[in-house]
């Protein structure tokens, strides 16, 4: 590993530096060239040499995100990802860790690493490209998309309620939730920063567009006619407002939120929800402005970091007890432990 | 009872045994598995050469008094070498009906029965299905034997009454009682099983000291009453000189690792979920993390391999334990670290199967899928333990051959070897050769780039460390393009890269010895051929059939993908190959498709190991 020292002298990298010598083959349109663009502009910020930094990914559209990157990187299989990155992690916790992955490698095929991984809190940045579809296998329907889609898969419209992932993170007790999109650059790369900053597992679900097989599937929260409706912008200790003209606000009734017009109800912004990301009970109603409605209002999407915690992280809490261990017995030496405690002697 | 001067026998004659075979028998609570432990401590510390064999149900406490419930050590100790646990028994324990009549039918005829006559009650005979008026000790059904029946369980509570122990605790000291018997008749000391009770029970002095008491009074016992007519001795073995330990192939597993890390240098990582009967490998080695050791319980099997694979590509020496079951989840990762070419050990502790099969039972059965269980050609090496002690250079030998030929390395052992056990003339450290991990750190290709798929004259691709500055590349399950892994769909390419993995795994068998047989001569009538845990049965039979004037070979394989270099004309130097394999004939599919001989099989899968009577006789009919 490169000292500091040798950091400091080296001139800064560029996002070019990040870019591999392969080809970049996603569909024209595609999210993903954006995801790929906001990564290796923010990257040089991070201060993290290159060789220090691994990748690692499952299958999927998304999954071939580590052929495109000037790093270490795995391409995997199917849902592993985060399973393949927990070793690595544990073996090297010097190593700035990204996984990539998709809706159905994060959460269909690999959803029981994806829970456990929360759980655990390796120290490692978990990217989810969500475009609601399965486009590498053509376009059936993931466990993110709407219920009655239509896909390849389901020509009768899909029988199945979507998970949510933000909740299913909070749920699975993650460290830091956060969501953003592919058409939105510089959110992207606050979040990705966010994430990079974060000690322990940084969940990031990125909305991102499927040109072929589910255009425009996010486009309410990214153009410009029904974004401030459909789509609310979360930072911490700033009030949750939104609207064409931030004019609505969100407040708590008792345990329910309610969407109030500023104007109209004259409510001052510092009596309105305001935003702690470290509060989890907030989080889990904010994770559920999704599908859930409230006193059967329709509540816009949330963006930004929804929840952040600060926890120790699996690598730290194993090196701490092996350090204890050692430190109370002391590295057994090999022949002792060849021998064990019982032995005899035949003359 | 009250021992008096009227029932006292001063003198019971000892005779001279060369090998005895005790089988206790009891309750899955009866503590028969700490009693058989004690047993062979003692005997193992007198010099004697020995085997285990543990035996228990698969659920953890089976209806008390049902034959489902019934846990039985065997142990086998003689002043010979000792390769198996023994056909039949000589000392059947039987604390209860369930377990005379599970074990009763592998008793020598006019072997000895040490019965606890409390578990022979109307309510016992019952639970064990016996029919009603029914009692085998009473109903003549076992003239042949000699019984003693004993009411272990009111001469403890004798024992121990005013000692202000419940009930439950006297109960639970009745084991000691056989024990303290067993040590009187076999003419062994109570000194290590007194040490061995104060230590465990160091922090409650009470129970430490009931048990010692009723250890005692089995002996006593033992010698005070008439109803022993004979005392046994066993003397000490003719082993090679040298400082032995007991241990058990899943613990010699354990401590392999911990050596092939030290000798490589490299951080060990074991990922693991918990699966019978290789959980004992995740207990063991998560002791030695203050050496270089970090195990990792997965969420799933999967995650298990996943994590092992992260360990190696991250510099470490990635493993991962299982069983069948295990073993078939994990088969696409294998797949994986096949095409990804780095080091991995992957241990299939094999059961009966298929599916959750018999999983408390020993079996053969996943070589096939060693061989082949993946989609894709990806051959891999495969090795296979053939003892306890021998799991040890099995697991070194695994290291060696994943981390110099940058591959995974599948390494079967079996339930059978996993929780039995045997003395072990362990090596010191020193005696160890390293094994020699070479992580690469300058570009290896043109104008200062990096081919991480350019191979050496062993075929081997370089390894690199992430966090090794201007090395990076990426790799993954997609094809690549020959030396510079970059993904390439090219059909020639692809044929090309088959043939390089698979030649890189059959170079392997440059390095490994050749084989020669381990008793008998490099020609002849007939060689027995065996793998893994088969060993001790083969080696006893054949030398015995030695020994009597036949003309047979044992020769037994440790390298199985490759196999070594010579196997196909050694065995061309016998009339008849003869495999006896726990399984329907896997390796003998392997060894007629590859070499043309008309091998004879010989199976057995009844989720337990061969005897040797078994062996003898189908040795004998190919004789004739």
């Amino acid at each position: 590993m490169s000292t500091i020292a040798e950091q400091e002298a080296l001139p800064k990298l560029t996002a070019k530096d990040f870019a591999s010598n392969q080809e970049v083959k996603w569909c024209p349109g595609c999210g993903d060239y954006s995801i790929l663009k906001q990564v290796q502009t923010v990257f040089p910020d991070f201060g993290v040499p290159k060789e220090n930094i691994v990748f690692i990914s499952g299958i999927g559209c998304a999954a071939r995100f580590t052929y495109y990157m000037d790093t270490y990187g795995m391409h995997s299989i199917h849902g592993r990802a985060a399973a393949i990155a927990s070793g690595v992690k544990a073996t090297n916790p010097d190593l700035s860790v990204w996984i990539v992955s998709g809706d159905g490698d994060a959460l269909s095929i690999g959803g029981n690493h994806f829970i456990h991984l929360m759980r655990k809190n390796f120290d490692v940045n978990y990217l989810v490209f969500n475009n609601q579809i399965y486009g590498l296998t053509k376009g059936q329907y993931s466990p993110t998309s709407e219920k009655g889609k239509v896909a390849k898969s389901t020509p009768y419209g899909s029988i199945e309620e979507p998970f949510n992932p933000s909740e299913i993170a909070l749920g699975a007790k993650s460290t830091f939730v956060a969501r953003s999109l592919d058409r939105d650059p510089k959110h992207m790369q606050m979040v990705l920063k966010r994430a990079n900053d974060h000690k322990g597992t940084s969940f990031v679900e990125i909305y991102q567009n499927c040109p072929v097989f589910n255009d425009g599937t996010f486009f309410a929260f990214s153009e410009k006619e029904t974004k401030k409706e459909q789509a609310i912008f979360l930072e911490h200790g700033k009030p949750l407002v939104f609207g064409q003209n931030d004019d609505k606000g969100i407040k708590f009734e008792g345990h329910v939120p309610v969407i109030v017009d500023i104007k109209e109800s004259g409510i001052s912004l510092d009596d309105l929800w305001i935003h702690d990301e470290h509060d989890k009970t907030k989080a889990n109603i904010i994770a559920r402005f999704f599908d859930n409605t409230f006193n059967g209002e329709h509540f816009p999407r949330p963006f930004g970091v929804i929840y952040s915690e600060d926890r120790s992280t699996y690598e730290v809490a194993m090196a701490d007890q092996i350090a204890a261990i050692t430190a109370k017995k002391g590295k057994t030496p090999l022949d002792k432990i060849l021998s064990g405690d019982k032995t005899w002697t035949i003359l | 009872m009250e021992i008096s001067a009227t029932n006292f026998k001063p003198h019971v004659p000892i005779i001279e045994a060369d090998s005895i075979v005790i089988r206790f028998s009891g309750d899955s609570g009866d503590g028969m598995q700490l009693t058989g432990n004690q047993f062979t401590d003692t005997a193992a510390y007198l010099g004697n050469d020995l085997s285990t064999f543990p035996e228990f149900p698969a659920e953890i406490r089976a209806p008390i008094g049902t034959t489902a419930g019934v846990s039985g050590f065997q142990v086998h100790f003689g002043s010979r070498e000792i390769f198996t646990p023994g056909d039949e028994y000589d000392v059947l324990v039987a604390m209860n009906s369930a377990a005379l009549k599970v074990d009763l039918p592998r008793l020598k005829k006019g072997g000895i029965i040490i019965t606890n006559t409390a578990g022979f009650d109307k309510k016992n005979l019952s639970l064990a299905g016996y029919p009603d008026g029914v009692n085998p000790l009473e109903n003549g059904s076992l003239d042949e034997y000699t019984v003693h029946k004993i009411d272990v369980t009111k001469f403890t509570k004798e024992c121990l009454a005013g000692t202000g122990l419940g009930m439950k605790e006297i109960e639970r000291s009745k084991n000691m009682f056989v024990l303290g018997l067993l040590f009187w008749m076999f003419d062994e000391p109570m000194d290590y099983t007194v040490t061995f009770i104060n230590e465990k029970f160091a922090k409650k002095p009470e129970i430490a000291e009931a048990n010692i008491k009723t250890l005692k009074a089995g002996w006593n016992f033992g010698d005070h009453t008439e109803i022993f007519t004979t005392r046994f001795k066993v003397s000490a073995a003719k082993l090679p000189k040298g400082v032995y330990r007991n241990i058990s192939g899943n613990q010699a597993t354990a401590i392999g690792l911990v050596a092939a890390s030290e000798l490589s240098g490299l951080p060990l990582f074991l990922g693991s979920y918990p699966i019978t009967p290789a959980s004992d490998v995740l207990h063991e080695l998560s002791k030695y993390k203050a050496n270089n050791v970090k195990t990792f319980q997965a969420e799933d099997e999967i995650a298990a391999i996943c994590a092992a694979i992260g360990a190696s590509y991250a510099g470490g020496l990635g493993v991962t334990t299982t069983s069948g079951p295990g073993m078939s989840l994990k088969t696409e990762a294998i797949g994986l670290a096949t095409i990804l070419e780095i080091p991995l050990i992957i241990i299939n502790i094999q059961r009966g199967g298929p599916s959750t099969g018999l999983p408390t039972k020993t079996e053969q059965s996943d070589l096939m899928q060693a061989m082949y269980g993946r989609h894709g050609e990806g051959p891999l090496p495969v090795i296979a333990a053939s003892s306890p002690a021998d799991c040890f250079n099995t697991v070194l030998e695994a290291a060696r051959i994943a981390i110099e030929h940058m591959t995974p390395v599948i390494c079967l052992t079996d339930g059978y070897i996993a929780n039995g056990t045997e003395p072990w003339r362990f090596p010191s450290a020193d005696q160890l050769s390293p094994i020699k991990a070479t992580f690469v750190t300058e570009p290896n290709g043109p104008d200062g780039t990096f081919l991480p798929y350019k191979r050496d004259e062993k075929l081997v691709r370089p390894m690199v460390k992430p966090g090794t500055k201007g090395l990076m590349h990426r790799i993954g399950g997609l094809e690549k393009g020959n030396e510079t892994g970059n993904v390439s769909y090219d059909a020639v390419n692809h044929e090309k890269m088959t043939h390089l993995r698979a030649a890189k795994i059959e170079k392997i068998a440059d390095f490994i010895p050749l084989i020669k047989p381990d008793s008998g001569k490099e020609t002849g009538k007939l060689a027995v051929l065996g793998w893994g845990s088969t060993s001790g049965a083969i080696k006893t039979a054949v030398r015995e059939l030695i020994e009597a004037g036949h003309d047979v070979a044992h020769v037994h394989l440790h390298h199985i993908n490759p196999f070594p270099k010579n196997l196909g004309e050694l065995l061309s130097g016998y009339d008849k190959v003869l495999i006896p394999e726990m399984n329907c004939g896997q390796l003998i599919q392997l060894i007629r498709a590859k070499y043309l001989i008309p091998a004879i099989g010989f199976n057995k899968v009844q989720g337990l190991p061969f005897t040797t009577i078994e062996l003898k006789n189908k040795i004998l009919e190919l004789l004739k």
